[in-house]
Parts: structure tokens; C-alpha cells; sequence
């Protein structure tokens, strides 16, 4: 069966693979790209270790059809960091210690960075519903919440909401 | 067997392209179908995908509102004429899902899934396949859904909910926020256009959403308090064959159904 090419924005930078028919987006970032960073959980869009966002929006690769991100914008953890530092996301998840296994923590920090762009200042109810699709099977929840809270606001804000 | 995935521009192309092949799924928002992909589900071996901007559109028609089958739960949830079915789009699994999942493909989602269709059967809703201007109840749709996987659905019509609070939807489950569902419980109470204003659903209480005919009976002309939805909660799951699954016995969804049926009559929002 042909190929199909595709082109895409992966963390601003262009990228063109070919993927098979009903390849999906995860496999084309892992083995067609190169970005390790998306991690295979479950393959059914149950666990959210494969979240990514595409132009902008929470998604979860494996269950999204390779070809349909031709011209799209495609952000993972792979794009969060920069060379100076690391994201404040990034940073809020090393200080309260919200990554054990770390495994399910790419999928957390983008389905949170996610939340952030569009609501920078976020309840602790809008936190709880953002990673809502995410399963973390070590930490119970708590760190990771606090620290999506405290890289939005901080720690003056993060005990100040309900 | 491998997989062949065809995307058409337009709506009718992709129609034909479904019609030609026994063995073809029609291409959504992949949240189920891609599923099926990885599981290497035999029973499909052909995807159309369709870009026709008509499949995203969703317009007043009178007094209906026509959502294109291809609108994410997402854009439901932003739309200010479909903002009533926010409280059931915001509980179709996370942020992730909405993302991706569609109105459309949701009328096809097996247990323990598909509860914007049990949404939607308690509006009313009718369903128009592409190239058919009548549609057909959602009632029909359901009963016959299996013999309808290759027709390729254009658009939902609902009603136009003037005020919100005449719908009504609770979801039951044991994790929250996201959990699947061991029921779900919608209601439209259209009082003021006499009878046959009333409808409730179901889901999770049967192999596909269902409606509670008894409990519309019992509820037409009466009041919206203890003593007017009595007779209603008695005959919560009259005619019902509640499943056993992993979430809940078939007793135990019978015992509770009066109890979250009751909380959304009252609006108590406890549920």
C-alpha cells in the first residue's frame, strides 16, 4: 500500500514523514520524527500518556489519524523546555514532586500547559477537569495538581482557591 | 489486513465511496474508529474521511437547531445555541476527547459509552443522512442502528431549548470527574406544548439508550414537586432490562435509578 507524505509544525519546527493508512499520530512522533517524548500507554485514548496539542487543543496521538495533522501545529513535551530553562510547568512538577514513575507526566504537562494557554489562571476544579483524561497511577493527584496551580499563579495564588 | 483510508472534499463523494463497500466505517473524530484500528478490529477494511465544511456547521433552522454531525463536543460546548448541552458534552471523557470526538459519531458509541444520545433521544432529535431531507426520529435510528454503520450521517436536528432549564441531564458514576457512566439521565419538559412535551432517556440502562415511557406517562400534567413525580419514580424502570457489567449489577442500577431520577425532577443537583 503507497505511502502518503505529510508536513507538519512539530514544536515549530517543519517536519514531512510518510505514514501509512490509518497510521497514527503517536507512532509517526515516535518512529517517523523521532520525538520520544509522547509516551504509549494504552492505545485506546483511555490513559492520556500520548497527549499532545494540536494548533493548540488537547489531543491524544494515539488515537488520532496520522494523516490528518498535514499543516497543523503539533506541540509535545519535546517542544516545552527551551535551551535556557525549562517551563514553568516543567519546573512546579520537579519542586512538588509531582512525577514518580514519570511516565503518565508528558501527557499531564501537556494536557495542563493546554489549560494554561487558554485559562492562565485557573480554579482547582478547572485543573482537576483538565487532567480529567489523564491517569497517573503514583502520585494521587495532589502534586501534580498543585504544581499546574503553582505555575499559574504561584504559591499565594494556589492557596488562595478553592 | 491492512487498512485503506480515502478522504473525499465533498459530502456526496464520500457517500458513494461508503455505499460501494460493506467493509467501509466512516471516519469522525477517530476517537472510537481508531481504536478499532489499533486493536486491529478484521471487521472494516476501509476508513472515508470526509472535509466538506458542511459536516461542521451548526445553524438555526426555524425552530430547530441542525448540528453538523462532524461538530466536536468541544464546539458544542462553545457554541452559544448549543450551550445547553454543555453539562453532557463536558462529561464525554477529558479535555482530550472532546477535542477530537464528534456529535455524529457519538450515535454510534456502544455501552458504555454515548451519552450525548441519550441527550439527544430525549429531545427528539432527528437525524438526516447525507442526501435524505427528511431524516429520520432518533428513536428509528436507534432501533435500527447496526444496519446503518456504512450511511453517512449529515446532520442532528434538536429543538430549539428556550429555557435551559426545561433540560435536564445527569450522568451516574462512581469516579469523578471522569468515570464511566453506570447510567445516565436526560430530560426535555416541554410543559408548555401540551402532551407528548415530556420525554426522558435513559442510558447505560439497556443495550443502547432508551426512553423511560412510563416515567413520561406518569409525568404529563403533573407538577414538578415530591407529590407530582411519585407515580413517575415507581415506575422508574418499568419495561427496562438494565444491563450487568463491571460497573453495576442489573438490581443495583434498578434500586438507584428512582433515586437520581428523582434528584434530576427536583433539580436538587445532587446527582
Amino acid at each position: 500500500m503507497a505511502k502518503k507524505p505529510v508536513q507538519f509544525h512539530l514544536n515549530g519546527e517543519e517536519k514531512a514523514a510518510f505514514v501509512d493508512d490509518g497510521q497514527n499520530l503517536l507512532e509517526l512522533l515516535r518512529r517517523g520524527v523521532g520525538d520520544l517524548t509522547p509516551k504509549y500507554g494504552c492505545g485506546q485514548g483511555t490513559c492520556g500518556a500520548c497527549t499532545v496539542m494540536i494548533d493548540g487543543k488537547p489531543h491524544l496521538s494515539c488515537i488520532t489519524l496520522a494523516e490528518t495533522v498535514g499543516g497543523r501545529k503539533v506541540e509535545t513535551v519535546g517542544g516545552l523546555g527551551h535551551a535556557g530553562g525549562l517551563h514553568p510547568l516543567q519546573e512546579a512538577f520537579m519542586r512538588n514532586f509531582a512525577a514518580q514513575c514519570g511516565y503518565c507526566t508528558p501527557g499531564m504537562l501537556m494536557a495542563a500547559k493546554a489549560l494554561l494557554d487558554r485559562n492562565p489562571r485557573p480554579t482547582r476544579e478547572e485543573v482537576v477537569e483538565a487532567i480529567s483524561g489523564n491517569i497517573c497511577r503514583c502520585t494521587g493527584y495532589e502534586a501534580i495538581i498543585n504544581s499546574v496551580l503553582e505555575a499559574a499563579g504561584g504559591q499565594g495564588a494556589m492557596a488562595g482557591r478553592g | 489486513m491492512p487498512v485503506q483510508v480515502e478522504t473525499h472534499a465533498r459530502l456526496d463523494d464520500a457517500v458513494r465511496a461508503c455505499a460501494q463497500s460493506a467493509n467501509a466505517r466512516f471516519f469522525g473524530g477517530g476517537t472510537l474508529l481508531m481504536r478499532a484500528v489499533n486493536e486491529g478490529d478484521q471487521s472494516f477494511d476501509r476508513i472515508i474521511r470526509c472535509s466538506d465544511p458542511v459536516l461542521r456547521e451548526i445553524r438555526m433552522d426555524g425552530n430547530a437547531i441542525s448540528i453538523g454531525a462532524g461538530v466536536t463536543m468541544l464546539e458544542v460546548m462553545e457554541n452559544r445555541d448549543t450551550a445547553f448541552l454543555a453539562p453532557v458534552a463536558r462529561i464525554v471523557g477529558g479535555p482530550a476527547v472532546r477535542s477530537a470526538a464528534t456529535i455524529g459519531g457519538n450515535l454510534y458509541a456502544d455501552l458504555p459509552y454515548g451519552e450525548m444520545t441519550t441527550a439527544l433521544l430525549a429531545l427528539g432529535a432527528t437525524i438526516r443522512f447525507a442526501g435524505d431531507a427528511q431524516g429520520v426520529s432518533i428513536d428509528d435510528f436507534l432501533r435500527d442502528r447496526a444496519s446503518r454503520r456504512n450511511r453517512v450521517v449529515q446532520s442532528i436536528s434538536i429543538p430549539r431549548v428556550g429555557d435551559a432549564a426545561n433540560f435536564r441531564f445527569v450522568k451516574v458514576t462512581r469516579v469523578k470527574p471522569k468515570g464511566a457512566a453506570l447510567m445516565s439521565i436526560a430530560a426535555y419538559l416541554n410543559r408548555s406544548s401540551g402532551s407528548g412535551g415530556i420525554r426522558v432517556a435513559y442510558g447505560n440502562m439497556g443495550p443502547m439508550p432508551v426512553r423511560a415511557l412510563a416515567v413520561e406517562r406518569a409525568l404529563e400534567g403533573a407538577s414538578l414537586d415530591e407529590r407530582g413525580i411519585a407515580r413517575a419514580l415507581e415506575v422508574a424502570t418499568e419495561g427496562l432490562e438494565p444491563p450487568t457489567d463491571a460497573f453495576a449489577s442489573s438490581w443495583y442500577r434498578r434500586e438507584v435509578a428512582p433515586v437520581h431520577l428523582k434528584r434530576l425532577l427536583l433539580g436538587s443537583g445532587r446527582a
